[in-house]
């Protein structure tokens, strides 16, 4: 976590470097995500601590990706790597 | 024949693998050797100087003000750099230049630290790209070891002036 660096968190990557996206709740309303940063936010918006309150994160601090939930059992799945249509970028910089 | 030949390249494998292992924790966690290059840290490091540096101190939450510490860049993730901490979280820095008339400050936010070069006038560190995640400290310079009449601990900065008691 930016804010605290013993503390690992779970977010979903919205938009990747050179994207452009509409926040909620950030300081500015549209941000252009730097070169080697990412955005991200978590699935429960306005009751998520993500991008949208410490801004873009470097993917320095990137830690891991998780693929599947594990533990409870009736919950054991995969997670899908889908973006809500509503949180697309709103210019994608074309590789 | 074919038989010893395969045994004793599986056991080599093994070695390698094992070796491998320890060789790949010991970098993680406890330091290696790096050689830096670069104008930023002159003259208190200088191009292609081989230095020490022990990851202990990032583990263990003591990274002091004043250490040297190596960082993964915060806008290219595969490329360190190496600076001075001038200040830690909570701490006052001073954001303008030396030869600035008014001088700016700001407070480092939590979970961060403030980076400068002992070169001011030839580096790169936070007055450009602001506050660095403390997650992004891979480690801490210790000694330096290359060129050998240079070797030893690393000195005090020369930007004394660039620490502002709270």
């Amino acid at each position: 976590s930016p804010r605290n660096p013993e503390q690992k968190i779970i977010k979903r990557v919205i938009a990747l470097e050179g994207d452009i996206i509409k926040t909620i709740g950030y300081k500015k309303k549209y941000v252009k995500v730097p070169h080697g940063h990412i955005w991200v936010e978590g699935d429960h918006h306005g009751h998520s601590f993500d991008s949208n309150a410490f801004g873009p994160v470097s993917l320095g601090l990137l830690h891991a990706r998780a693929t599947h939930i594990l533990w409870p059992p009736q919950r054991w799945q995969k997670l899908q790597p889908t973006l809500p249509p509503e949180r697309k970028p709103l210019h994608r910089e074309q590789e | 024949m074919l038989r010893n030949g395969l045994g004793k390249a599986f056991r080599f494998l093994g070695y390698t693998v094992q070796y491998g292992c320890i060789a790949h924790c010991a970098f993680e966690y406890l330091g290696g050797i790096v050689v830096c290059s670069g104008p930023s840290m002159e003259p208190t490091i200088q191009n292609s100087d081989i230095v020490f540096s022990e990851n202990l101190s990032r583990h263990f939450y003591c990274i002091r003000k004043g250490d040297i510490v190596i960082v993964k860049s915060p806008n290219d993730p595969k490329s360190n750099i190496c600076k001075r901490v001038i200040g830690l979280e909570g701490d006052k820095v001073c954001t303008s230049n030396p030869s600035d008339f008014l001088k700016s400050h700001s407070y480092v936010p939590k979970g961060h630290v403030w980076l400068e070069g002992d070169n001011l006038r030839n580096s790169t560190d936070s007055r450009c790209y602001g506050p660095v995640p403390y997650g992004l400290i891979r480690g801490r310079i210790c000694l330096k070891i290359w060129p050998l009449n240079d070797f030893g601990f690393l000195r005090a900065s020369p930007n004394g002036h660039r620490f502002l008691d709270d």
